[in-house]
């Protein structure tokens, strides 16, 4: 009798492994981790959106306090979304936030923070990919969470919801602070 | 004249229009004909970061075509193929690879297949090992007799 049982050990290996690969199918491709995780901001030499003769580098980021940095671009319709969140972060959590003006051009980049509030210190100017593609930027809007020594700790692909506001971005801003 | 008019116009739309499509993703020209074909297999072999499954070679996404960028550029600068993927992993993560890397991370994934064809060949071998050494066992006399005994009834029916 027992022997028979071992005859429906492949039966069994097959359904597990069915099980798991089922389970791939609902993931999302895009909830990945970035590859900078627990890694130090990338090196960058750039102007600021605000003032074309300012240049900025890596040391925005060493400045002892927690940072969010937000990837956004005017013709991206999601940063438009994400912007009552973001300022929300900014003014009534207290959370440092710094820009970086993707893919765009200067005069749209402030025409939008004219229209749409703006909850950043400073905004990076970045018209040709350079910080992105250092960062692994592939669409905006992108979000990450600097600590105090420049340390990426947390990424987030996409749209910030004000749920995941609650659920996510505020409890790592606790964690990190 | 008119029809050939309208005709005619039409074919050199269509023409431009194909042009226009064409320019979705950049031709490159190379000198070094071994260069060519490292490009062509770096961009193929790697997987466009915005796109659910599209190697950036064809793919017009910005993202891949800001890659398809540094690759050239790298190339030019004279770095390896092996430090040019690297390069790319650093920022964009094993995603981005068709193949991933041999690590120990990866180690499940590799060795999985192989693994499996080791453990059938054993159970293969123990399945012939074990009806051999049951065919090879000769009968004792008492089942030799009952053996015969039935064949006979056979016989006679």
């Amino acid at each position: 009798m027992k022997r028979r049982l071992l005859l429906l050990l492949p039966l069994i290996g097959f359904l597990a492994l069915s099980l798991f690969l089922y389970q791939g199918l609902s993931l999302n491709p895009f909830h990945r981790e970035s590859a900078l995780m627990a890694r130090d901001f990338p090196e960058f030499d750039l102007a600021t959106l605000e003032d074309p003769e300012r240049r900025v580098d890596r040391s925005l980021f060493t400045t002892g306090e927690l940072t969010l940095v937000n990837v956004w671009g005017e013709w991206c319709p999601e940063c438009k979304r994400e912007m009552p969140q973001l300022l929300d972060l900014a003014h009534h959590h207290g959370v440092r936030m710094v820009g970086i003006s993707w893919k765009d051009t200067r005069e749209k980049g402030l025409g939008f923070l004219e229209e749409f509030g703006n909850p950043f210190e400073i905004n990076v100017f970045d018209p040709d990919n350079e910080l992105g593609f250092e960062l692994g930027v592939f669409g905006a809007p992108e979000s990450f969470l600097v600590d105090a020594d420049g340390v990426i700790r947390y990424h987030h692909v996409g749209y910030i919801s004000p749920g995941e506001v609650r659920d996510k971005i505020l409890p790592e801003v606790e964690k990190w602070r | 004249m008119a029809l050939i008019r309208t005709l005619l116009t039409t074919l050199v739309l269509l023409l431009v229009a194909g042009t226009v499509q064409a320019a979705g993703i950049e031709v490159r020209e190379f000198d070094d004909p071994v260069m060519e074909q490292r490009y062509r297999s770096l961009t193929a072999s790697m997987r466009c970061p915005t796109c659910e499954n599209q190697a950036i070679n064809d793919s017009d996404a910005p993202v891949s075509a800001d890659m398809r960028d540094r690759i050239y550029l790298l190339l030019q600068e004279g770095v390896s193929d092996i430090e040019i993927r690297d390069h790319m992993v650093q920022r964009f993560g094993d995603y981005i690879l068709y193949n991933p890397r041999l690590e120990g991370r990866t180690f499940l994934l590799w060795g999985l297949p192989a693994g499996l064809v080791v453990l059938g060949a054993i159970v293969v071998v123990l399945i012939v090992r074990s009806r051999k050494t049951a065919s090879a066992q000769a009968l004792s006399e008492e089942e030799r007799a009952r053996l015969q005994a039935l064949i006979n009834r056979e016989r006679t029916e």
